[in-house]
């Protein structure tokens, strides 16, 4: 499993989102999922199975697939309760 | 042997990418990382400083025919600010300067956050690499050589990024509502003024979240797209001025002007587009570590992060400013050649994102009114400040580029002038007297319970 953080140019924003992406995961404790950054213009839909992005370019994603569009990339307990619900409905937690 | 030895020991110091790898291998050794960490992450700094120069061939490749073109068709130097494309022409011969600069300013803010009451750890990769690769050059051009370059760098590198993010920081509790997050993004001084002028203008002015927008406008956040088009544009205007006989005869070797300057714009995109893999990848390891070492040694520290943190509060304020800017640019474009100086073309990077920072920045204090003049003045200051750095910068002063948001040039130009009235000298003295005035001043009993050194209005 892969999720990937897009900005708009793929250098500062989706890279923090990549760092407390991984944080929330090593804190919900699950291993084996491989997180990167991206800029907009990069990103296609191979490029991973969940992408996650700010919600001022969520308007541009939507060719992406299944994004999660959080309201701030600094909110740690915005991202964590957003990644909880999705992770959940996959099964990947319980 | 000691020859053949002392060669391989010049050779890898004097090769920006070999030195950036080893930085980032001993990095990783120190963090403990497997084997397979430690080999990926060495290789991709490797490669990513090599695309760099290959993206920044690409750039002087489309940048040279249009500053001809320029030139013949108005009889003036036109320049359009990139940062990318500046920094990547500096790395060819300030590479390993710039690289140690790097390393040692990220400590030493570090350091500084630790001991002064400039708390930010400035987090935006890129823009730590091209303030490095500017004071490389202002350094070296004031005289300064080998390990007194480097140390005055690091220090002047290390202080540049801790107290530009507190110039931003009332503005920023004010746009987030908390006093958690700093600003790092080097154009702070254009935000700063948008600010203030929302302050001044924006009596009773709605928001501009207040505002229905078209969506299809969405777009032009995706900024590949924003600078192949810009260019494009910029690239005809020029093309039609200096006319199909000079184009075909002198630079396209005989392609129809037109095609050749829509392939030109879209070219200097692409080099962009390049570079920005380049740098990606060569962050990829350090700023990770940089922050999991700063979160150890530094107690209550901020992180200062790129301009988009802002984008979410104020999405419309976003668009409007991007536009008001590059109108201010276009406007001081206008007057620029009025005066007869060198003219600064607005280049839509810079805009897009200090403008649009500069919108949010004058919503939050002044609402409509604010966020268009306060980024309008944002472009008139991104279009003024270059012409006054571009002297200080040695032979990069002549290429068709240079750098593009306000506190490189503030910074450019103070070091810069400094250096003429007083030599290498000098700009030691004024870096080191700083440094310790900061720690000085964090020394001083605290009065107040904010952390910032300087309260505009907050």
């Amino acid at each position: 499993m892969k999720i990937l953080a897009v900005c708009g140019s793929g250098l500062g924003s989706s890279f923090m989102l990549e760092m407390n992406v991984q944080q929330v995961l090593a804190e919900l404790g699950i291993t084996g999922i491989e997180v990167s950054h991206s800029d907009l213009s990069s990103a296609t839909p191979d490029d991973a199975d969940l992408f996650i992005a700010a919600k001022d370019i969520a308007d541009g994603m939507h060719h992406l697939g299944e994004v999660i569009v959080i309201d701030s990339i600094i909110d740690m307990d915005g991202i964590k309760a957003k990644l909880q619900e999705v992770l959940q409905q996959k099964g990947i937690i319980s | 042997m000691v020859e053949r030895f002392l060669k391989l020991v010049i050779d890898i110091l004097s090769t920006p990418a070999v030195l950036v790898a080893l930085i980032s291998l001993v990095g990783l050794i120190i963090l403990k990382k497997p084997l397979s960490e430690i080999i990926k992450g060495t290789t991709k700094t490797f490669l990513g400083f090599l695309v760099i120069s290959a993206g920044a061939n690409i750039i002087v490749g489309s940048l040279d025919p249009f500053g001809q073109m320029f030139q013949h068709a108005f009889n003036v130097n036109g320049v359009v600010p990139n940062n990318e494309a500046i920094v990547a022409m500096a790395l060819t011969e300030y590479g390993s300067t710039t690289a140690f600069i790097m390393f040692f300013g990220m400590l030493a803010n570090i350091l500084i956050a630790r001991f002064t009451r400039l708390k930010f750890i400035f987090l935006t990769g890129h823009h730590t690499l091209y303030m490095a690769c500017m004071l490389a050059v202002i350094l070296a051009v004031s005289g300064l050589k080998g390990v007194p370059l480097i140390i005055v760098g690091s220090l002047a590198l290390g202080l540049i990024m801790a107290a530009f993010p507190a110039i931003c920081q009332p503005f920023m509790r004010k746009i987030t509502g908390n006093d958690n997050v700093g600003f790092g993004h080097f154009s702070s001084l254009g935000y700063a003024l948008s600010g203030v002028v929302g302050k001044v203008v924006g009596k009773g002015s709605r928001s501009t979240e207040d505002i229905k927008f078209p969506k299809g406008l969405g777009f032009l956040r995706d900024s590949s797209v924003t600078i192949s088009l810009t260019m494009v544009v910029l690239y005809v205007i020029i093309a039609l001025f200096a006319g199909p006989a000079y184009v075909e005869g002198e630079l396209s070797g005989g392609t129809h002007y037109i095609v050749f300057s829509i392939i030109q714009g879209v070219t200097f995109a692409a080099g962009v587009f390049v570079i920005l893999t380049g740098v990606r990848l060569v962050l990829a390891e350090i700023v990770p570590a940089f922050k999991g070492i700063s979160t150890k040694l530094v107690p209550n520290s901020k992180p200062a992060l790129d301009c988009p943190v802002v984008f979410p509060y104020a999405p419309n304020a976003v668009l409007i400013g991007f536009f008001c800017s590059f109108l201010g640019g276009i406007v001081g474009m206008v007057a620029l050649g009025l005066a007869g100086a060198v003219i600064i073309l607005p280049g839509v990077v810079p805009h897009f994102f200090t403008g649009a920072t500069a919108g949010v920045f004058g919503n939050a204090t002044g609402g409509v009114r604010g966020a268009t003049i306060g980024a309008f003045a944002n472009g008139l200051l991104i279009t003024f400040l270059p012409v006054f750095l571009m002297p200080v910068l040695g032979d990069l002063g002549f290429a068709s580029t240079t750098f593009s948001d306000a506190d490189f040039a503030a910074s450019g130009i103070v070091l810069g002038q400094v250096a003429k009235m007083f030599g290498a000298a000098g700009v030691t003295v004024t870096v080191v007297g700083l440094v310790v005035l900061a720690v000085v001043f964090g020394l001083f009993k605290r009065n107040k319970k904010t952390n910032d050194s300087n309260q505009i209005g907050a």
